[in-house]
């Protein structure tokens, strides 16, 4: 079971590529692409768990405690930002498409393009 | 290419793609076993070095604060593109209701949404403010904030966004949030010689003002999220108006009809 948490990232990711190909509403399309996004978070925690450590904050704990990898958290926590700002302005993308092409499927909107 | 085929085409490369990434995962540290050596140097120096326990505040501010940077500019750039996508849209339509014309939300969504908003900003104020020492800081802290706007939005408070000028407040608060954290970056360079170094007094460890730099950074990211997140939702919801106007037209020119207008 060692390598449980990663295989969830693995799956996260395939799922996520899988809706996204074969996405027929861009909306859809884009949540999607935020699992397939989750799969990173995951597998970064994953890797800098520590089994029985504690959250990397010495507040109520000594400093001798092992903790889990705060580098990791901090490069999720960049992650999830970077992941919510590229949602954010391909739904808008998506509403200007709707708005040119009066449709969300992006079969359509490729047969429109000739 | 017709659906079909793109479908089978995805279904053999993901298949491929899955093997590869269960290959190279069995390659990794059993889950559990972290092997350092970043996060343990961190716990050693942090306290010492920065008088502060919350390492990943001291890593997002400090000690990759220079990636936390370029990451604050990714979400002030998003923003921008956001508002510039949109916008386009905005000129599009014709003036707006007034503001009794439009049609209210029910009584519990006014009562709920009105009575959560001041909470929501203090819980907003708090987990920025602590950010360098409990769980938190300025992104979440942010976020949070910004979902105060989304309350009174539900509450029907938020109506005239672009008449009262909020938008331009949203914008102002992104500006200077991002301004503020650059200059914070600057203040190090100039001050002590190096990007983000610390050079404001560190003060005792476990105190509200400790920790030097790592709190004003909170706070300018706070400020910068709340700004973004807020003025990305305000123009989406603005979307959301338009979209509905023209109903909202017809049913008050045929009310008009028969009776007089209030």
């Amino acid at each position: 079971m060692s390598v449980l948490a990663y295989l969830v990232a693995v799956w996260l990711l395939l799922a996520g590529i899988y809706g996204v190909v074969t996405s027929r509403h861009l909306v859809h399309l884009v949540t999607c692409l935020s699992v397939a996004q989750a799969s990173t978070y995951v597998l970064l925690l994953a890797i800098g768990y520590r089994s029985g450590a504690q959250a990397p904050i010495f507040g109520d704990i000594p400093q001798s405690t092992p903790v889990v990898d705060p580098v990791v958290q901090a490069l999720t926590l960049t992650d999830v930002v970077v992941s919510a700002t590229v949602s954010a302005l391909l739904l808008a993308i998506a509403v200007q498409a709707h708005k040119r092409f009066g449709s969300v499927d992006p079969d359509e909107l490729n047969a429109l393009r000739g | 290419m017709s659906r079909q085929v793109r479908c089978g085409l995805a279904l053999v490369a993901l298949a491929a793609l899955g093997a590869t990434l269960v290959v190279a995962v069995g390659g990794l540290e059993p889950f559990g076993h972290y092997p350092g050596p970043y996060g343990d140097v961190l716990a050693k120096v942090v306290p010492g070095e920065r008088h502060e326990g919350q390492l990943v505040a001291a890593t997002v501010l400090d000690y990759r604060g220079f990636d936390t940077l370029g990451e604050e500019l990714i979400l002030f750039t998003a923003a921008c593109g956001c508002v510039a996508l949109l916008r386009l849209r905005r000129r599009e339509r014709g003036s707006d209701l007034p503001a009794h014309e439009r049609p209210l939300p029910s009584f519990a969504a006014r009562a709920v949404g009105g009575a959560l908003v001041g909470p929501v900003l203090v819980l907003a104020a708090y987990v920025v403010i602590h950010g360098h020492l409990t769980p938190g800081g300025g992104f979440s802290g942010g976020v949070i904030g910004a979902g105060a706007l989304v309350l009174a939005y539900a509450a029907g408070q938020r109506v005239r966004l672009r008449r009262v000028g909020s938008i331009a407040m949203l914008e102002t608060a992104e500006a200077i949030g991002a301004g503020g954290f650059a200059a914070l970056a600057l203040g190090g360079l100039l001050a002590v010689g190096a990007t983000m170094q610390n050079f404001l007094p560190l003060g005792t460890s476990g105190m509200l003002l400790s920790a030097g730099t790592i709190p004003v950074g909170n706070l300018a990211i706070g400020i910068e999220v709340a700004g973004a997140v807020a003025l990305i939702v305000a123009e989406f919801l603005e979307q959301a108006l338009l979209e509905e106007r023209p109903e909202a037209d017809h049913s008050s020119q045929d009310a008009g009809l028969d009776a007089p207008r209030r």
